[in-house]
């Protein structure tokens, strides 16, 4: 069985960002940047699926202009065996990757796509569960735990819920999104950094597989959220409640 | 007549029994108790030795008599000078401010005083020079070697109110800033206009820069930044007798008279107090790379060391090196570590920042594959985010941590050659054997390495194994007893081993030149016996100079 990993680049989650001046967006220049956590937590589950013997190979995807190969290539460095780059410079909104999505489905047959829940830059948590709905397979989304059964192939993932662990049984190909308890992933080793290089990266583009980009969400503003105000000392019990009555506006 | 006082303590290092062998704190039992209530006989009563067997040696310490104690009129005139709220007198915070980081340490200061600018400490020095009160000048209190906390009732003047920065020019990347700034938040300043501070150590949460400055602090990226002698361009000091010396410069290149500024870095505030810098700083870079690597003997550590040199060379910027003894003791002691290899003799750190990501990786990639060819380099990981690259410092920076945790600490930074360095290790495990676990770690692209012994408690028997065997190796092999961290108290008999006698008298002149009455940082720094020689000739014969 094959296994195909959705993988984004995004600002590194460490970093502080900041708006653009012009408020389009968030400043991306000279900032580091790596692969989503989520997509990375997916991955490694997709590793260890293999190495359990349940999967023969792990291809993994990632969408966007030319530096997204520098997130393939660490997944390449992290164990995936090829990757697969589709090229384009129009911004990709999760409608769009899950057509391009379901396009690649269609060529490489896989028994499972992992991603990740959601990307954090944009944290929109909808890639997956779309992908599902056009591919009409089943969906097991916020996974902490998933155990395969080849003989009966199915899926039995636990999910995080609201309320708690959800445990649902799915039939394979289905679409499993990564939450963050689901694994710790393994760090890129130097063997495996060399070994990547000789790994192939193939290009297509969206027309290449039959998908037309149109976007239908237009991004108006950007803008930090306030400022938290700083505390202020009140001299009185009376000025303490003209306040909560008057500025607070909770009595 | 000595009063001893064992101080009662339920730590768990000094044991529970009377001897004449055992190190533990004595300290009086009149010390903590609140100056107002007390009465001034009481003030008397202040212990008049302490028996110092952390030290370097066995010997027992004196109050210098020559001081004067404390007094109420001192305490309400400190108070007409700088306001009711800057003079503590506090139980909780003297008690805190008395005992540095490791907790080795421990003096009996009856007051702390946080000045707000310059002319408050200047005012404070002035009093204090012409009353013989003895002074601690403390930042951020994370020294290793007892420099920062007072010997006996020495005032504490601590700069943490003095934090403000006064200036950056984001051309230039100069800063200017009081000496009471925390290193940490600097560093998150400039980052907001792209630069960096020049120095990073494990400490920067705590340390301010006015004790970095005068402790002359090395830290992780001296490899690529070098000295804080090069990187601070200007000092404004208070010296001893209150005068403010304002050499506060924002030059790169300034060469008019003698360089004062060089004697106050370095100096542990034995010449006077910091209270302002300006520091160059260089551009923060975008592309950071950090490999956490493992090599099979010290040997191979060594040689990827040049290796590093040579094929990264201008992009190298830090060089890290950790024995399987520290990482066992970090992954023991602290939480949430993992070692991102599998266990293996020696682990090496190695970071990259540039200015242009691909250029960096190529780099790199063509030394690690070099270096597995060699066979120099056994295995390796590369952090792929910021939260694996601060997973792996977590595990360089902890060890510090992860000793304290441990035990006693015997702690010893030394610079020696690169080939000789972990010798030393070595043989100090060999004179030890099972009665202490000896970790070397340091930053070995300068050739510093931080020799640590731990033991369950303090033990008067290891301890006469390490000292003085220790700094004659050293001494043998021309290295330096003190790399980066001082002389402090912990050091201050000591100098022999690493400077001439001549050098040594010649530092003994200037200190009784800037502060005859020596009341800066008392009993530490250089050997008392000297110190005590050349005051007593200046008085006969006038000072030399």
């Amino acid at each position: 069985m094959k296994i195909l990993v959705a993988v984004k680049r995004v600002i590194d989650y460490a970093v502080k960002i900041r708006v653009k001046p012009d408020k389009s967006g968030v400043e991306t220049n000279n900032v580091k940047m790596s692969m989503n956590p989520f997509c990375e937590i997916a991955l490694e589950e997709a590793l260890r699926i293999r190495e359990s013997g349940n999967a023969s190979e792990v291809v993994i995807v990632s969408m966007g202009g030319a530096q997204c190969t520098d997130a393939l290539r660490t997944g390449l460095a992290m164990g995936a065996d090829r990757a697969i780059h589709v090229s384009t410079d129009q911004y990709l909104h999760p409608l769009s990757v899950s057509k391009l999505l379901k396009s690649l489905v269609a060529i490489e047959n896989p028994g499972l796509l992992l991603l990740g829940k959601q990307a954090i830059d944009d944290d929109c948590n909808q890639t997956g569960q779309m992908v599902a709905g056009l591919l009409k397979w089943p969906q097991g989304t916020f996974a902490s735990k998933v155990v395969l059964d080849k003989a009966k192939s199915t899926a039995t993932v636990e999910r995080e819920v609201d309320g708690g662990l959800e445990t649902l049984c799915l039939d394979l190909p289905a679409v499993i999104t990564s939450d963050l308890r689901l694994n710790q992933p393994r760090y890129a080793t130097l063997p495996n950094i060399m070994k990547a290089k000789s790994k192939v990266i193939k290009k297509v583009t969206p027309e290449e597989l039959n998908v037309e980009i149109k976007p239908d969400i237009e991004i108006v503003e950007v803008n930090e959220p306030p400022k938290r105000k700083s505390g202020v000392k009140v001299s009185s019990v009376d000025e303490l409640i003209d306040k909560l009555k008057n500025e607070a506006r909770v009595l | 007549m000595e009063e001893e006082t064992l101080y009662a303590t339920s730590n768990p290092l000094y044991g529970g029994s009377l001897g004449k062998n055992i190190n533990c704190w004595r300290s009086l039992s009149t010390c903590t108790a609140k100056l107002q209530e007390s009465s001034v006989a009481k003030l008397q009563g202040i212990q008049s030795s302490q028996r110092r067997l952390l030290g370097s040696s066995a010997y027992e310490l004196h109050r210098n008599d020559s001081f004067s104690k404390l007094s109420l009129e001192d305490i309400d005139y400190f108070k007409k000078i700088l306001g009711e709220k800057s003079v503590i007198q506090d139980e909780d915070v003297l008690s805190t401010a008395n005992v540095d980081w490791m907790r080795k340490y421990k003096g009996s200061s009856q007051l702390l005083l946080k000045p707000r600018n310059t002319n408050e400490v200047s005012k404070i020095l002035k009093y204090c020079n012409s009353r013989y009160l003895a002074v601690v000048p403390q930042g951020g209190n994370t020294g290793l070697v007892g420099g920062s906390v007072p010997v006996f009732d020495e005032v504490i003047v601590s700069t943490s109110s003095m934090n403000n920065i006064i200036g950056f020019d984001n051309v230039s990347g100069i800063l200017v800033c009081e000496a009471g700034c925390i290193l940490e938040k600097l560093d998150s300043f400039l980052a907001e206009k792209g630069f960096m501070m020049p120095l990073d150590l494990g400490a920067k949460g705590s340390c301010q820069i006015g004790g970095n400055v005068s402790t002359n602090a090395g830290g992780l990226r001296f490899v690529r930044y070098g000295s804080l002698r090069g990187n601070v361009l200007g000092l404004e000091v208070v010296l001893p007798n209150g005068t403010i010396v304002d050499m506060l410069g924002t030059l790169r290149k300034d060469n008019t008279g003698y360089d004062l500024k060089q004697l106050f870095i370095g100096s542990e505030g034995s010449l006077g107090i910091i209270t302002k810098v300006s520091i160059l700083t260089p551009l923060r870079l975008s592309s950071i790379n950090l490999a956490f690597l493992a090599c099979n003997d010290y040997l191979s550590c060594q040689k990827l060391l040049l290796e590093a040199k040579t094929k990264l060379g201008e992009v190298l910027s830090a060089f890290e090196f950790l024995d399987c003894e520290s990482m066992e003791l970090v992954l023991s002691y602290l939480d949430g570590v993992r070692n991102p290899l599998p266990p293996s003799n020696f682990y090496v750190l190695i970071e990259t920042t540039g200015s242009n990501e691909s250029h960096d990786k190529e780099k790199l990639e063509s030394f690690f594959l070099h270096s597995m060819e060699r066979g120099i380099l056994s295995d390796g990981v590369m952090a792929q985010d910021m939260n694996q690259a601060s997973s792996f410092w977590q595990i360089r920076e902890g060890i510090a941590e992860a000793l304290m945790k441990a035990g006693a600490v015997y702690k010893y930074d030394l610079s020696l050659p690169i080939e000789n360095l972990y010798k030393i290790v070595e043989e100090m495990r060999k004179r030890l054997g099972e009665s202490a676990k000896v970790l070397g770690y340091g930053h070995l692209g300068d050739g510093n390495l931080h020799l640590n012994i731990s033991t369950p408690v303090y033990d008067d028997t290891v301890f006469e194994l390490i000292e003085p065997f220790v700094y004659e190796w050293t001494s043998k092999h021309r290295g330096s007893i003190s790399a980066e961290h001082g002389l402090g108290l912990m050091k201050a008999n000591e100098i022999h081993y690493s400077k001439s006698s001549e050098a040594v008298h010649l530092m003994a002149s200037i200190k009784g030149l800037f502060d005859p009455n020596g009341i800066m940082n008392p009993y530490k720094f250089l050997p008392r016996s000297l110190l005590s020689q050349h005051k007593e000739d200046a008085s006969l014969h006038g000072p030399e100079i």
